[in-house]
């Protein structure tokens, strides 16, 4: 964030809370990636004869939409070698095409009072505008030609190189607890790409180059691999025909199957202890490999989604209120689960101690907490409160134009469909306590997992 | 869910900071006429006990926001107790009335009911969240939380200490340095230059009648703006507001904060720091929202820096250089000051190049301005992406309450427009003449910079 004279609550240290906000919309995103669309988003879907799907969510609350194209690739697609390539790609395709000079699609974005952004992951690489309804077309024109069109300069390309490093010092090199959740990232996998950072290793970054660049555009950039959303003010037929005039015309081209290396069976539970001078205050956190809505024993993606939420769902959860409230062991603690993935996923969890408080007695501490779900699960007072926090969250999911295309977007650029997004409240709804039970009992297993410290160093 | 979630990385913006230094507040709402006064119909709802609110209804969802506040912030702070707004906005929701902290969380918690008060530099806000079914619930918490909170030791002694830690943190944080230095070198003594978080020697002296205290004296309503949307009728806001408000008293009396001038000048300070990259803060004097000229200034600096992809500094120093991934300029205008304030992350080898290039765009457009077509452009842009502010509950109501905050009118989505189309390439040019001053732009980095002498000493408590 710029330095600024406006005040935040420093509830949570500023850095903890810039992870809450994302926690907070990717959670919304994650308890929503599912939610039954008919009823909560009513969307239309229809698919191109190119195979372009299109999605289409009416809201009409302003004279807005929001246009996304999705591809479905993302960092764990590259090459060895190449770490960063397809973020890096991502922020070359604001370069040009044979019709317009690097930065005009962005201009003329501009000039139409839009805005535009995007956005790389792990799984997938998102493009989108956010503009008045009646400048729809000319979004889509462009976004269609940068499809296939798209034209670089070694010159252009070694600019933006330069950007991107400039990026990951701004993300990771200037910041102790990224460098630690980089290290962990990689020690949880022990084979899977998941372990590569999406931004890159910085020597990687340096050696992408034009034909690194163009190599992985050409694989995967092809509307067969794209998902079309648009979201606002607009229905199906308004978006058919113009669909089908830009990105219809577009010849479907072979790509790949995602196919990526499998993790082996995980034996050794794995500590990374990331000590600086810069860190003041300490942090303990602790991944487990979990299984996705895709990979691993999805049959319990649903009930670690409720475990999650009892877990660290508000300040009466169960984390918070044992570790915080009572022992006073930490100023903030939590857990992260997210099923949207193609392949595995992880479970995490977070805690920043006391002033005077051991990392080691935290540790033992959420340890202890861990070990009593593993031993009883959840009380189905907690059950009944977590599924009913997850309906309303499906309320207030509506509220936000942006909410519903990013949902839908993540859903199906990992392998999932609107209907099993359809049928996301049911299947929380119909969780159990013996399924948190099981799901917990397979997932928190240290031999499958990582502990990070982050420590303070005494300036020498 | 990615572990580099935790770090906010798996998923990679193409450009983050730049478009964040846009959304810096109220000041910065600038409104369509039109299409944008047809989308959203602003009702005046005054209670029976005579307590106003503007509504927008919105039926087509079960929800309901309210954004409130009182007028008065952490500048209202004792020196030797700042942080005490901040310290307080975040306990008055921790228990209130007969309920403790886990009763009071807990009820928010069982019924998704968002709500949360934050101390920014002249407002005390509130913001609660609700579903419909609940509406009776949240706002009777709301009024709870304003009129009864507890303060019970436990909820205080671990805010405190969160707050606490949080500060330790920011020790380490160049953005927080960065800004804490420009801050002090700007505003010194004046209550501008403290913290609005407090210090690490301020946060242990608040006591708990100090902030019983705040509760008492700020929260009256002669100072209180509220903004609502959602499902809710005007009959049934009147009834909510006079629950909700109508226990706090007509008027308060609390202590004027004084003008200040932005002392910029034009001094390069460095606090060091072992970094690989080093963040860059700078500024100087700006313009007030309540300036004749606010509106020339808004386009002028858009046309600078505040533009996102499109600025001269993101085409000069990213786009043409790589130098930075962010770089950006803005206006902050406060009720007491006014601010012109940018930033630039950057390796430390590229420091020295990447100030020479902003200053040099800084100078350029005090001596030329902006073209008539870079006008032109930005007016496009300016009038055109108003809609899009429209996007959700929370900014509509953040909206409205920054209208009422900065006097606009109910009216005033007719009208901005107008505001934006009249200014004409002489005024631009004027303003940018008067507002950009390269030689009193006033340079903070932290880091370790090559070939960036300093000129002054970093203030005390930068490193």
């Amino acid at each position: 964030m710029p330095p600024t004279l406006r005040s935040t609550p420093l509830r949570l240290p500023s850095w903890l809370q810039v992870l809450a906000l994302s926690f907070a919309v990717l959670s919304a995103i994650v308890w929503m990636a599912g939610q039954a669309a008919a009823r909560v988003f009513d969307p239309e879907t229809f698919t191109l004869d190119n195979g372009m799907q299109v999605v289409v969510v009416p809201n009409h609350r302003a004279p807005i939409v929001t246009h996304m194209v999705w591809y479905k690739v993302g960092a764990a697609d590259e090459s060895a070698g190449e770490s960063g390539n397809a973020h890096f790609l991502e922020h070359l395709l604001f370069k040009g095409t044979k019709t317009l000079a690097p930065g005009e699609f962005s201009q003329i974005i501009q000039l139409n009072g839009g805005r535009e952004n995007a956005f790389t992951s792990q799984d997938y690489t998102a493009y989108f505008q956010t503009i008045a309804r009646d400048r729809l077309e000319i979004m889509m024109k462009h976004e269609a030609d940068r499809m296939t069109n798209l034209v670089l300069t070694d010159e252009v390309v070694a600019s933006e190189r330069d950007v991107v490093v400039e990026e990951r010092r701004s993300r990771t090199d200037n910041n102790p607890s990224a460098k630690l959740f980089e290290t962990m990232q990689a020690a949880l996998y022990l084979n899977h790409p998941y372990r590569l950072p999406v931004i890159g290793w910085q020597h990687e970054i340096e050696a992408l180059n034009t034909e690194t660049a163009l190599a992985f555009y050409r694989k995967w950039y092809a509307p067969n691999n794209a998902i079309l959303i648009v979201a606002g003010d607009v229905t199906a037929e308004e978006v058919r025909p113009l669909a089908e005039k830009y990105y219809g015309v577009i010849p479907a081209r072979d790509v790949p199957e995602r196919v990526r290396i499998e993790e082996p069976p995980q034996t050794s539970a794995r500590r990374v202890i990331h000590e600086s001078p810069r860190v003041r205050q300490p942090l303990l956190a602790v991944t487990y490999l979990a299984p996705s809505y895709r990979r691993g024993a999805t049959e319990h993606a649903y009930a670690l989604q409720v475990l999650d939420e009892v877990l660290s769902g508000g300040s009466t959860s169960r984390l918070y209120k044992s570790l915080v409230v009572d022992k006073k062991l930490a100023v903030s603690v939590g857990s992260r689960y997210s099923a949207s993935a193609l392949d595995l996923s992880d479970f995490n969890f977070y805690a920043s101690p006391q002033p005077g408080v051991e990392l080691e007695t935290l540790e033992a501490a959420l340890r202890a907490e861990i070990d009593a779900v593993l031993k009883d699960g959840i009380t189905a007072k907690e059950l009944a409160s977590a599924k009913r926090r997850k309906r309303a969250e499906s309320v207030y999911a509506r509220d936000n134009l942006g909410t519903a295309p990013r949902i839908i977007g993540i859903s199906l650029a990992t392998g999932r469909t609107i209907e099993e997004i359809e049928s996301w409240p049911d299947l929380i709804d119909g969780v159990t306590l013996e399924q948190v039970l099981a799901a917990a009992r397979a997932v928190f297993r240290d031999e499958s997992s990582v502990t990070g410290l982050l420590l303070p160093k005494p300036t020498s | 869910m990615k572990l580099s979630n935790l770090s906010a990385s798996s998923v990679l913006p193409r450009m983050e900071k730049a478009l964040s230094g846009l959304a810096v507040g109220f000041a910065l709402v600038l409104v369509a006429a039109a299409p944008v006064s047809a989308a959203v119909e602003i009702e005046r709802v005054v209670s029976p006990g005579g307590i106003e609110a503007w509504l927008v209804q919105d039926h087509r969802n079960p929800i309901i926001a309210m954004e409130f506040s009182f007028k008065g912030g952490a500048a209202l702070d004792p020196a030797d107790k700042a942080g005490l707004s901040t310290m307080t906005a975040a306990l008055i929701d921790e228990g209130a009335g007969e309920l403790d902290s886990q009763g009071f969380r807990g009820l928010m918690d069982e019924n998704s009911i968002g709500l949360s008060f934050n101390a920014g530099r002249d407002e005390f806000s509130g913001s609660l969240r609700t579903l419909a079914e609940t509406k009776d619930l949240a706002f009777n918490l709301a009024r709870l939380a304003l009129t009864s909170p507890r303060f019970d030791e436990e909820a205080v002694a671990r805010i405190r200490s969160q707050i606490m830690v949080g500060l330790e943190r920011e020790k380490e944080s160049p953005d927080a340095i960065a800004g804490k230095a420009l801050r002090t070198l700007f505003f010194g003594d004046h209550p501008y230059g403290r913290s609005s978080e407090g210090t690490v020697e301020t946060i242990p002296a608040i006591t708990v009648e100090d902030m019983r205290a705040l509760v008492r004296e700020r929260f009256s309503l002669d100072r209180l703006k509220i903004a609502v949307i959602g499902s809710v009728t005007p009959e049934e806001l009147a009834v909510l507001l006079d629950r909700t408000f109508g226990e706090l008293p007509a008027t308060s009396d609390l202590p004027i904060v004084p003008d200040v001038a932005v002392a910029g000048t034009g001094d390069v300070i460095v606090v060091d720091k072992n970094l690989p990259q080093s963040v860059v803060t700078f500024g100087h004097q700006g313009v007030k929202r309540s300036d004749p000229d606010y509106y020339a200034a808004y386009v002028v600096n858009y046309i600078l820096g505040g533009g996102g992809m499109s600025s001269r500094l993101y085409e000069e120093v990213r786009e043409k250089r790589g130098l930075a991934y962010s770089v950006y300029s803005y206006l902050n205008p406060l009720d007491h000051a006014a601010l012109l304030v940018g930033g630039v992350a950057t390796q430390n080898a590229r420091v020295s190049e990447s100030l020479e290039i902003i200053k040099a765009e800084w100078k350029r457009m005090a001596e030329e301005g902006p073209s008539a077509q870079d006008l032109a452009d930005a007016k496009t842009f300016l009038t055109g992406s108003f809609p899009l502010r429209l996007s959700g509950s929370d900014r509509i109501a953040g909206m409205m309450l920054g209208m009422q905050i900065q006097g606009l009118g109910i009216d005033y989505l007719e009208r901005r427009n107008s505001y934006i189309e009249a200014i004409t390439l002489e005024q631009a040019q004027r303003v940018a003449a008067e507002l950009f001053k390269p030689e009193a732009l006033t340079v903070v980095v932290v880091g370790r910079p090559d070939n960036v002498t300093a000129t002054r000493a970093a203030p005390d408590g930068s490193s």
